[in-house]
């Protein structure tokens, strides 16, 4: 066996592995441009999932004021996972709409006792119809809209603390 | 309880993989061999119990569907059946990683059991090698991957209820692909007490032969079986995507199945020691390279998991110290061990060398053609896949020699043999593929899929190739060897295979026409009878259902067709329909209806397409058979040995 033969799998490998770690360093943006962005709100009107809180409609988002559109369900482990960063955003003055999905309204106050209300409205889809015409195709997610209801920026999952300076990022720049 | 019990046995399993480890590793000093060598079997049989334990703990979360753990809140759900939850125990990354180890433990205590006539030594550091690798990754578990997690406040309701993914098939679909890529971790254990030993000889093959035999045989079901699952659950009518965790499973099963042969080689003739050596270790490495590729989520593929670059480090890491670890041994140590005995051509040694260069360079076409999109984003920042259409082109001819090749170092002798031992099997095997080729060639199948056709031909001649060796035996069929019967199955499955794949491209019928309810049309020799159309509704859906009766020599069946229109947002979905007989697969899509009132039906007749499923299981069963071949050959040597006492005891 000729001496640098074997050491030629060795070589091999550690092209691989350089490969392979500089593959992990270039992490994938795992913010996909939503299709839905620059698409204005479908009409909806949906009622009031808590007797004490107003439902969702198209009209409210177009009143010159941007707003965040929250889907999400009580029945929905990530949803209470995302309470935590909503909750930040409220405090930082952020209105949050929310469209529960499937949900009924006993479930809904006692996940909203559980894990906070960062709410000003939310309205009930009972059979995802909505959900669907947005766009979303599960829960949790977010979408930020502008003052004349068109979409700007999507978010598929639950919203974490590290996604937070990207989503302010885009709000200020839809509120400027 | 049950978590914190569970992460205290994998923190005690790991202790003891450490401790194994280490004694392992001092049996390389001569003094400390006999002290040694008792202690590191015990300590491979309490890990795996610890790992066991662990994964049984975690097993119970899932059945008591326990949401204040946060593994379960997301994948488990009370509303399905037990199976189901099981399987979502190791449905999930950190299940999956926690089975994966508690393979590897248990693989090692079986080699600690039922090793008993390996050189103590070669065991030794083969079992401190094992609960090495078995240390690397219970840190990642614990470290990064714990699936013990609690959730606070507990979720109210589990997540996990996908049904695509609630089959049977792919319930154990994984369990099965692990048996197989942590199987060869023992032949890469023995490699590396191989090389620290500086022995690689037959009784070193010996011992590891069985391991990879019973690897390969796992790997070989995996394989076929999510390849069907595939086809008749997504319903794409495709077998194999060449999808980088398809690619991940194949290239595990390649060098196997060369190792395997290699080892044979090894334990009979002495030979191709440092081949083996490099294959042993290679195997393995395309199993950890394979996990690492899912796992990191660096590769886009149909198989989902959670990206998270952090894990993916991880496991990266643990591949750099294993596999470079084991490669720089190779380069060092190598030069001390014997090449072995040397061959002549011809002889089955030559054949099978040869068989095994093939292998590797599909091996290394497959893995070039899975890591190139990698390489290229990073050069030109752009995305890119490497679709079928490259490996189906490289591939398709060298699989096609291998094919041929594969039967013929069946037919020759060991250590020498002369060319006229293959001039009569060539000669009848030639006689079939002529007049398959003519034939093919007079229905004009030559001009329409010439690559398809000659892989027709080929198939039935190395079929006939495959079972000839049972007439060299000039016995009665059931008085040869199972592990002549298991060659000749596992050849003949693999030609089987390839007869499935070359006929739905060569005879499968397509029908595209438009009828009215009452009509019929012609499918290559199906009637297809067009009955009626009815409506349909459910929750979000509205759907107009056929009825469609297909008959053929006497057979009639219905299938329903459906044509789905969802209202909110509006899309039109088909819904097909399939039939399975034992002669192929019928597949049928209703259409839209155009103004006159007639209906668009599609459909496809794919003749022998279950061929192709059936060659990679009977290959399987030939995998089974050679190794209850040695399981018997085992016992007998037991009887025998034991007969000369009762001898002396009748004398005495």
């Amino acid at each position: 066996m000729k001496p640098w033969l074997k050491w030629l799998p060795l070589v091999a490998f550690a092209l691989c592995f350089v490969l392979f770690r500089l593959a992990l360093s270039h992490p994938e943006n795992p913010v996909v441009p939503s299709k839905q962005i620059g698409k204005p709100l479908p009409e909806f009107h949906l009622p009031a999932a808590l007797p004490d809180m107003a439902g969702v409609e198209t009209r409210q988002m177009k009143d010159g004021k941007p707003h965040f559109l929250n889907i999400f369900a009580s029945w929905c482990v990530p949803c209470a996972q995302e309470s935590g960063a909503l909750m930040a955003m409220h405090d930082a003055g952020i209105p949050i709409m929310a469209i529960a999905i499937r949900d009924k309204p006993a479930d809904i106050t006692r996940f909203l006792n559980r894990y906070g209300n960062p709410y000003q409205a939310i309205g009930v889809d009972q059979g995802s119809q909505v959900q669907l015409a947005i766009g979303s195709s599960g829960v949790p997610e977010s979408f930020l809209i502008d003052g004349q209801g068109v979409i700007r920026y999507q978010h598929i999952g639950a919203v974490t603390e590290s996604d937070l300076p990207q989503l302010m990022t885009i709000w200020r720049q839809i509120t400027a | 309880m049950i978590a914190e019990s569970g992460l205290i046995f994998l923190w005690l399993a790991a202790m003891m993989a450490l401790l194994q480890s280490l004694f392992g590793i001092s049996v390389l000093n001569n003094r400390l061999e006999n002290l040694f060598s008792g202690a590191v079997k015990i300590t491979a049989i309490i890990q795996a119990a610890l790992a066991l334990a662990a994964f049984a703990m975690l097993l119970w979360l899932f059945m008591r569907v326990d949401l204040s753990v946060m593994l379960v809140a997301e994948n488990d759900h009370w509303a399905k059946p037990m199976l189901y939850r099981l399987a979502a125990s190791w449905g999930n990354h950190e299940g999956s990683m926690l089975l994966w180890v508690t393979i590897l433990s248990f693989c090692g205590a079986l080699l600690a059991l039922f090793s008993g006539k390996s050189d103590q030594k070669l065991l030794s550091l083969a079992l401190g090698s094992q609960a090495f690798l078995a240390l690397g990754f219970f840190a990642f578990l614990l470290f990064v991957s714990n699936p013990f997690t609690r959730l606070n406040p507990p979720a109210s309701e589990g997540l996990g209820l996908n049904p695509l993914l609630q089959d049977p098939g792919l319930a154990f679909h994984p369990p099965t692909l692990y048996l197989g890529y942590v199987g060869l971790s023992v032949a890469f254990s023995f490699a590396v007490a191989a090389l620290l030993t500086g022995k690689a000889d037959r009784d070193f093959a010996k011992s590891m032969r069985v391991w990879v035999l019973g690897a390969w045989v796992f790997l070989t079901i995996g394989i076929t079986a999510g390849s069907y699952w595939a086809y008749y659950e997504l319903g794409w009518g495709g077998f194999w995507f060449w999808d980088p965790v398809e690619n991940a499973a194949l290239m595990p099963w390649l060098a196997a199945t060369a190792l395997f042969h290699s080892v044979s080689v090894l334990a009979k003739r002495d030979a191709l020691r440092v081949w083996t050596l490099v294959l042993a270790v290679t195997a393995f490495s395309m199993s950890m390279i394979g996990t690492f590729l899912v796992r990191s989520g660096i590769l886009v593929s149909v198989h989902a998991f959670a990206v998270d670059p952090w894990r993916g480090s991880f496991i990266l890491g643990l591949l750099g110290l294993y596999i470079g670890g084991a490669l720089a041994l190779f380069a060092l140590k190598i030069g001390k061990i014997h090449q072995g005995n040397h061959f002549v051509l011809p002889s089955r040694e030559a054949g099978l060398v040869l068989n095994n260069l093939f292998l590797g360079v599909i091996l290394a076409i497959v893995l070039i053609g899975t890591l190139y999109p990698l390489l290229a984003e990073l050069i030109s920042g752009e995305k890119l896949s490497v679709g079928a259409p490259y490996f189906n082109l490289i591939i398709t001819p060298l699989a096609l020699l291998l094919c041929v090749l594969m039967p013929l170092g069946a037919l020759l002798r060991w250590k020498q043999d002369n060319w006229m031992t293959l001039k009569w099997p060539i000669q009848i095997s030639a006689y079939f593929f002529i007049i398959i080729e003519y034939a093919l060639y007079l229905k004009g199948k030559w001009a329409t899929a010439p690559m398809a056709s000659l892989a027709f031909g080929v198939a039935v001649a190395v079929a006939v190739l495959c079972i000839w060796p049972l007439f060299l035996q000039k016995k009665k069929l059931w008085r040869i060897r199972l592990n002549v019967w298991g060659m000749v199955l596992a050849h003949l499955g693999i030609a089987v295979t390839l007869c499935g794949i070359a006929s739905t491209e060569l005879f499968s019928k397509e029908l595209l026409t438009a009828l009215k309810p009452g009509q019929q049309a012609n499918m290559g020799s199906w009637r297809v009878h067009f009955d009626r159309v009815m409506p349909d509704m459910g929750s979000d859906w509205t759907a107009i259902v056929s009825d469609i009766r297909v008959e053929r020599w006497g057979h009639s069946f219905t299938l329903h067709p459906a044509l789905r229109h969802f209202t909110n947002p509006v899309t039109d979905t088909s819904e097909t329909a399939l039939k399975t007989t034992e002669a192929g697969q019928l597949y049928l899509v209703l259409g839209q209806q155009a103004d006159d009132g007639r209906w668009q039906i599609r459909g496809w007749w794919k003749p022998l397409v279950t061929f192709i499923w059936g060659g990679g299981f009977l290959t399987a069963f030939g995998g089974i058979l050679i190794l209850l071949d040695r399981l018997w050959e085992h016992l007998q040597k037991r009887r025998r040995k034991s007969r000369p006492d009762e001898r002396q005891r009748l004398f005495l």
